[in-house]
């Protein structure tokens, strides 16, 4: 099975691997960037668990191929942080304790930051929307969503 | 499996003319990865067709008609305002698929080409005359929506052919469209029944019409006694019991846990009004 060569940039970084053409992308991320916060739930695109923002666009790094991240742009939640000072979307989620298990947040995170850059004002009803595809068994949304609704006003404020 | 990227359509056609096993086209690979995840696919040859130059590009044309590159994802389309305006059924067909992360890689050349009788961007393909252009080994020919899916699973496109661009015909002046379907939650569900219905008004007259069903039968349905139980009707009341009876006369459904028989019978016609009305408001500029 031949491997493929991949450069790419993750978190700004320009980082290389070799992958078989059947990994996908959260493989790639997870066992040979180490980067270990994108988490598989259901590898099959329903749990969002995965999910990362690729040139800019929040995808499900389970239903993409390590392959085609070759020159992409990709952020992952490791990159959320401005090295120990936490985003203020990550503050609201401890505030409001809007993680138990946290398998979920590293995906909601990446989701909400999206969301957020696209729409700063976003309507509680367009957040639920926009973070259908982030399932939580834990905390039954409702902690999220207010982290979510708080930080976007926080956020407004600041700008 | 063996992956290629190829530059042209051209090559990635002679690509999979010369494939043996199993091939697969690779679009926004929301289904490919998905049976490859759960062992029901894996392709021996895998053909990425996203490295092919305007692959991603939404274009109107001189003549008002659109053509879409076969990667363009939901989310491109929904972002793209004239597209919205002149065919908001066919981009909220598209945008009912799956959540945010499906929309920002999900294509309708991939949602056509996997060819499940519930693909929800199909029936508004069909409703709105969307025909796609076809590449293989002997040059391109242009093949209307409706005919590329055969039976579940399968569509009518010969070993080595690949679509190419999807064309979407010019608005025009008074014509609306909308799709429609029903699901037993809010989101991220499969259709039980879809519609599709795309219309001209000639002053407050039905001129032209196209009704298209999804779900309800082992392909999509162009159903023509649907558009002709409203053709020549101000959509009254009369015109709307005769349409929602063609449309349930129309189906040929499966029992299954999201629907019996039944239900996507009736459902069928309810959802065919309903989008037949939205439709209308449409073409009457009334509605967005
Ligand atoms: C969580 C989730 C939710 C979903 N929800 C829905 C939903 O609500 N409604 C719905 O209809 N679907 C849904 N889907 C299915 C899927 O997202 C859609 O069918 C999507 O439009 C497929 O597009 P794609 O670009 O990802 O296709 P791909 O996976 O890339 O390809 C799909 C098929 O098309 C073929 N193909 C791709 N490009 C070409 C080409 N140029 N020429 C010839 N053949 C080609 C491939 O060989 C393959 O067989 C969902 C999927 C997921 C993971
Ligand atoms: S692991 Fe990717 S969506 Fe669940
Ligand atoms: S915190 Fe456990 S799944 Fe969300």
């Amino acid at each position: 099975m031949s491997k493929f060569h991949v450069s790419t940039t993750v978190n700004g970084d320009t980082v290389e691997y070799l992958c078989d053409p059947r990994e996908t992308l959260l493989d790639c991320l997870r066992d040979k960037l180490n980067l270990t916060g994108a988490k598989e739930g259901c590898g099959t695109g329903d749990c969002g668990a995965c999910s990362v923002t690729v040139d800019g666009r929040l995808v499900c790094s389970c239903l993409m191929l390590g392959v085609e991240a070759e020159g992409k742009q990709i952020e992952t939640v490791e990159g959320i942080s401005d090295g120990d000072v936490l985003h203020p979307l990550q503050k609201n989620f401890i505030e409001h304790a809007a993680l138990q298990c946290g398998v979920c947040t590293p995906g909601v995170l990446v989701a909400a930051k999206s969301l957020l850059e696209k729409n700063p004002n976003p309507t509680e009803e367009e957040a639920r929307y926009w973070l259908a595809g982030n399932l939580c068994r834990c905390t039954g949304y409702d902690k999220i969503i207010r982290a979510v609704m708080d930080t976007a006003a926080e956020l407004r404020e600041a700008s | 499996m063996d992956y290629h990227s190829p530059a042209s359509f051209a090559e990635a056609s002679a690509l999979a003319a010369n494939a043996t096993g199993v091939t697969r086209f690779l679009a926004g690979g929301t289904d490919v990865l998905v049976q490859l995840r759960s062992e029901l696919v894996t392709p021996d040859t895998l053909i990425d067709i996203k490295k092919i130059n305007g692959v991603s590009d939404i274009t109107r044309i001189a003549d008002g008609s659109w053509t879409l590159g076969v990667a363009a994802t939901g989310a491109e389309m929904s972002e793209h305002a004239e597209l919205v305006s002149d065919w908001p059924g066919v981009v909220e067909a598209m945008d009912l698929i799956g959540s945010t992360q499906v929309q920002g890689r999900a294509t309708l050349t991939g949602n056509l080409c996997n060819a499940s009788p519930a693909a929800d961007s199909v029936p508004a393909m069909v409703a709105a005359g969307v025909t796609v252009t076809v590449t293989g080994p002997d040059g391109t020919r242009e093949v209307a929506v409706e005919d590329i899916p055969t039976a579940p699973g399968r569509t009518s496109l010969a070993k080595g052919e690949l679509i190419s661009a999807l064309n979407i015909p010019a608005r025009g002046a008074n014509g609306g469209d909308a799709y429609l379907r029903f699901i037993p939650r809010t989101e991220m569900d499969i259709a039980v029944v879809g519609v599709g219905v795309n219309l001209r008004l000639d002053g407050d007259t039905i001129a032209e019409a196209r009704v298209s069903l999804g779900a309800v039968a082992p392909t999509v349905l162009l159903v023509d006694e649907c558009a002709k139980a409203i053709i020549g009707t101000t959509l009254d009341d009369a015109a709307l019991e005769t349409l929602a009876a063609a449309a349930s006369a129309a189906c040929n459904p499966i029992n299954d846990k999201r629907g019996t028989v039944e239900f996507r019978t009736e459902v069928a016609g309810v959802l065919t009004k309903r989008a037949a009305k939205t439709a209308y408001a449409r073409a009457k500029g009334e509605q967005a």
